[in-house]
């Protein structure tokens, strides 16, 4: 089949059929020449535009404890097992919280997600973030997320009655891959962690991390394995190699090469938040706005965890610069 | 003696290309300490536990 005729059979079926492609389809896109990535791209935008709209999600991330994790997540500057740069500094208190979100608040976002570098919350923490949450979304009004780790089925409650709209635990990388990038805790605990936020009513934001040495035919994997925890949100990272870490001598994505797969999530996940998340920045340099026309529809401004992102009103022209609205994108409120 | 603050090595040492673009200071400049880092959505705090604090700038601040 020629590229011309794949592409069509792709967009009739996500967009006059409304059916998933299958894992042949995928994997036949995945292997277009590079020339094609335009016109890949070119049909996400009009796959995203059908299935969720123009709006895009603006979102602020703040980490509220950094550093001093015990998990050896192999691209992370995070963990305690590897000598990184990072120094864990203490809880962030409320006070502290609420004026980071504040901050959020300013750039027009309506999310703000409240990080921490743990394996898991105890009570004192869920209690902090339950009380975070209240204090942020009266002082700002923004729809409140969290990422905290393994969680629970008793903590995923407490969260989501606590009012936590979204929580965020990643699957990063295709089960085949993962025992290669993590081996304090498993792919499946991962993944159970995804189905309890689901089935106490948060939605669930659950991205990747390309460029750790996955192959293609994993990152499909991947994408066939998100659709089973059926995610409202999928941030979409680039590994930015940190010193230090096992990960730390990986070279970049090509630019091109991530404008291909953020075209595949769009056409594998057709209804998620497809979110811009860590490493865009140095993966795609100057290339961020062909991102946006690729099947983002939601996009973290301004810093992260424990690096810095462009500047926020460079992000805040483009949107305007593409006619593309700010909103809020829900699959829940 | 004045020291890298991406990476702590003695300035002399140090060419330079160890902290990115998008890196905040990790050391302080007069004594190579790891710094207390704090990243928020729109700048950084970066303080060592012996000097001034370090302004988003990556200079001292006064």
């Amino acid at each position: 089949m020629t590229t011309r005729a794949m592409l069509a059979a792709a967009g009739a079926a996500l967009i006059d059929e409304q059916r998933d492609l299958g894992e042949a389809e995928l994997r036949g896109l995945a292997a277009l020449p590079v020339d094609s990535v335009p016109a890949l791209a070119s049909l996400a935008h009009e796959v995203r535009l059908a299935r969720c709209g123009p709006e895009v999600e603006i979102e602020g991330i703040l980490s509220a404890k950094t550093g001093g994790c015990p998990e050896d997540c192999h691209f992370c500057s995070q963990s305690s097992k590897f000598e990184s740069v990072v120094r864990p500094t203490p809880y962030l208190n409320i006070r502290e919280i609420v004026k980071a979100a504040q901050e959020t608040a300013e750039l027009g976002a309506s999310e703000f997600c409240i990080v921490m570098a743990l394996r898991g919350p105890d009570d004192r923490v869920i209690d902090n973030v339950i009380e975070a949450t209240a204090a942020v979304r009266r002082e700002t009004g923004l729809n409140v997320a969290a990422s905290l780790g393994i969680l629970d089925r008793d903590q995923a409650k407490r969260l989501a009655e606590g009012g936590v709209h979204r929580y965020n635990h990643n699957l990063e990388t295709a089960r085949s891959f993962f025992p290669r990038i993590v081996t304090t805790h498993t792919w499946e605990e991962r993944f159970d962690t995804c189905a309890l936020v689901r089935e106490v009513g948060m939605e669930l934001c659950c991205g990747a991390l390309l460029g750790m040495g996955e192959s293609d035919d994993q990152r499909i994997e991947l994408l066939l394995q998100l659709r089973d925890v059926t995610p409202a949100e999928v941030p979409l990272n680039f590994l930015n190699p940190r010193p230090g870490t096992p990960l730390g001598a990986r070279p970049l994505v090509e630019p091109i090469e991530a404008l291909r797969w953020i075209a595949l999530f769009r056409l594998a996940l057709p209804e998620v938040i497809l979110r811009y998340a860590g490493g865009r920045e140095v993966t795609l340099r100057e290339l961020q706005a062909l991102g946006m026309t690729a099947g983002i529809n939601a996009l973290i401004v301004g810093n992260y965890l424990t690096t810095l992102g462009r500047r926020p009103e460079q992000d805040i022209q483009m949107l305007a610069d593409l006619k593309m609205p700010i909103g809020v994108l829900s699959k829940v409120i | 003696m004045a020291y890298c603050d991406g990476c702590g090595a003695p300035l002399e040492d140090c060419d330079g290309t160890c902290r990115g673009e998008l890196d905040p200071p990790r050391f302080c400049r007069e004594c190579g300490r790891k710094l207390d880092v704090q990243v928020t959505p729109t700048g950084y705090r970066a303080g060592c536990r012996r000097h001034p604090p370090v302004a988003p700038t990556g200079e001292p601040k006064l």
